[in-house]
């Protein structure tokens, strides 16, 4: 398996970190709800198809990615850096 | 027919043309009281003791494929019970009690072989660990013993003892009745064992679905057609996520590869089962003479049942810095199997929020020797709708109310378990 790193190329997994499911969204700060914060810590969709999900080039460039890979296969079907494709960097308490 | 060695004498004078299948080729029935869904050990040996030990009923067990070919066939066989956490501890004794009179108990050869189990430490923190470790098990009544570095050298003299060894050895856990035990013959062994007993196991038949009379469920879809339950429980290895969300349920667990390697034959070289405590490795010789070997996960999620190679050169890489001689010997071949991997690294045998549908899962790479015990106490819980008090731990209330079982303390992150 081998990533393309929009920085670096296509260079091989072994030199990526990976960050599980880029889909969880974390629940506000504010949010107090215990069922709410122990879904998001424990729970997975774990989906056996297209699963979006981060990987670090940590022996690279360092930057996170979120990359779109298939987990029947192990095909990857798209690569972006995850700072440009996040809705939100930061959750809603902050600035 | 009883396996003895009449028998073996009586059908080899007959020319072996008269020995009978081991278990019959059952056709879905309309309805069940009770239906597994998975034919690896665990579903083997669930509906075994579910209609030894109790009264439920017709049982039938539904495979997608053959009888072990998942992880009940792919794994690396070792069997011990050295756990420190909760039911744990107790569980996997209870499932080494079973394994010893297993051959007996199935009238079939599982090759349990108690060759015992060294875990070694290469630092005074590891010793300590494994003294804290070792005194738990004591504690709970299990074999356990912590031994220095010149009784490791008395058993295991191919090791490099010396201080200026990359990894010295300080000492090691030991657990003689530890070992392995043939993984086929424990689903065969299972699967005729249930079938003498009426149990009906259903092969090359996939469950695609849940039927469902209000809360409850009432059947499984399956490529066979419809079949109706009264209770179904889950039993399916890595794949207790896609079961679990057919019924619209999110488990703790998230699904990744492991692989395992076997070498060529090499002539007995290697007696015990030993555990690498600087890298995550594991070795035993089979009695075929393969060097049988495993060490981490590849890492990322994945349902494929095979890894990559940069997890092969790691695997081998902490085999040669243990056992240097091991570069000489040629990989046979190597394969992945998916496990479930559990959010905090312990089983689940538990009724989920939907009425009747129970799981069995979750069961990371350390499964196989919890199969006759799993089996024990999934059946108890199919039968009397609570758990058995050696599995009260192993809830799916337990992530969310902080009483997580994380054996190794490494929080949760599924792939570092
Ligand atoms: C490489 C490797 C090494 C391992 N090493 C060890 C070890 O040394 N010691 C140890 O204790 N454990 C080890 N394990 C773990 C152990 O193999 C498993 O935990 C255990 O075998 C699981 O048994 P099971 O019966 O639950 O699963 P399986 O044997 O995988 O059975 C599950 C069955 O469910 C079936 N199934 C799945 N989906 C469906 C469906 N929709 N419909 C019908 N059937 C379905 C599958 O086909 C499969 O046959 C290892 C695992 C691997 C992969
Ligand atoms: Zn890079």
């Amino acid at each position: 398996m081998r990533i393309r790193c929009p920085h670096c190329g296509l260079r091989s997994h072994a030199e990526f970190s990976y960050g599980g499911d880029a889909r969880r969204q974390r629940p506000a700060e504010s949010n107090a709800d215990a069922a709410v914060w122990s879904d998001h810590v424990f729970l997975r969709d774990n989906p056996r198809d297209v699963h979006e999900e981060y990987w670090q080039h940590t022996h690279g460039c360092r930057v996170w990615l979120q990359v779109t890979r298939n987990t029947a296969t192990h095909a990857i079907s798209a690569v972006s850096i995850a700072a440009d494709k996040s809705e939100s960097p930061c959750n809603e308490d902050e600035q | 027919m009883r396996y003895s060695v009449w028998n073996l004498a009586r059908q080899a004078l007959r020319g072996h043309r008269h020995w009978q299948p081991a278990w019959r080729d059952a056709d879905p029935a309309k309805h069940y009281d009770v239906i597994i869904i998975g034919g690896g050990g665990h579903g083997l040996a669930s509906a075994y003791y579910l209609a030894r030990n109790h009264d439920v009923g017709r049982i039938a067990v539904i495979e997608k494929g053959w009888l072990g070919g998942g992880n009940t066939g792919r794994n690396t066989t070792i069997v011990r019970s050295n756990y420190m956490l909760g039911n744990n501890t107790d569980f996997y004794e209870w499932g080494m009690k079973l394994w010893e009179g297993l051959s007996q108990e199935l009238n079939f050869n599982v090759m349990l072989s108690q060759r015992g189990q060294f875990n070694l430490c290469h630092s005074d923190a590891q010793m300590d660990a494994a003294r804290r470790r070792g005194n738990i098990m004591r504690a709970h009544g299990i074999d356990a013993e912590l031994i220095d570095a010149s009784a490791v050298a008395s058993a295991l003299p191919y090791l490099d003892y010396r201080d200026s060894a990359r990894f010295p050895i300080y000492g090691a856990l030991y657990q003689g009745r530890a070992g392995t035990a043939r993984h086929d013959a424990v689903a065969w062994g299972y699967a005729r064992a249930a079938d003498q007993l009426g149990v009906d196991i259903i092969q090359n038949c996939e469950v695609t679905g849940y039927s469902f009379q209000g809360e409850r469920v009432t059947g499984v879809h399956t490529s066979r057609g419809h079949i109706g339950a009264g209770r179904v429980g889950i039993a399916v290895a890595g794949n207790t996520g896609r079961l679990a969300g057919m019924a619209g349920l999110r488990m703790p667990i998230e699904s990744h590869v492991l692989q395992a390697f076997v070498t060529e034959a090499v002539k007995p070289c290697l007696d015990h089962v030993v555990g690498f405590g600087a890298s995550h490795f594991y070795i035993s010789q089979s009695d075929k003479g393969g060097l049988v070997f495993g060490g981490d996960l590849d890492g990322y999620n994945s349902y494929a049942q095979r890894g990559n190679l940069p997890l092969v050169e790691d695997v081998i890489e902490s085999g040669v810095a243990l056992m240097p001689w091991l570069s000489r010997a040629r990989l046979l071949r190597h394969w992945g199997g998916v496990m479930d991997m559990t959010l905090d690294g312990s089983p689940i045998i538990a009724p989920t929020p939907v009425d009747g549908l129970y799981i069995n899962g979750g069961w990371c790479y350390g499964g196989f020797k919890a199969t006759p015990a799993s089996g024990w106490c999934f059946a108890h819980l199919l039968a009397e709708g609570q758990a058995h008090a050696l599995t009260e731990d192993f809830n799916l209330e337990r992530f969310a109310n902080g009483r997580v079982l994380d054996e190794k303390g490494v929080g949760p992150v599924a792939w570092a378990h």
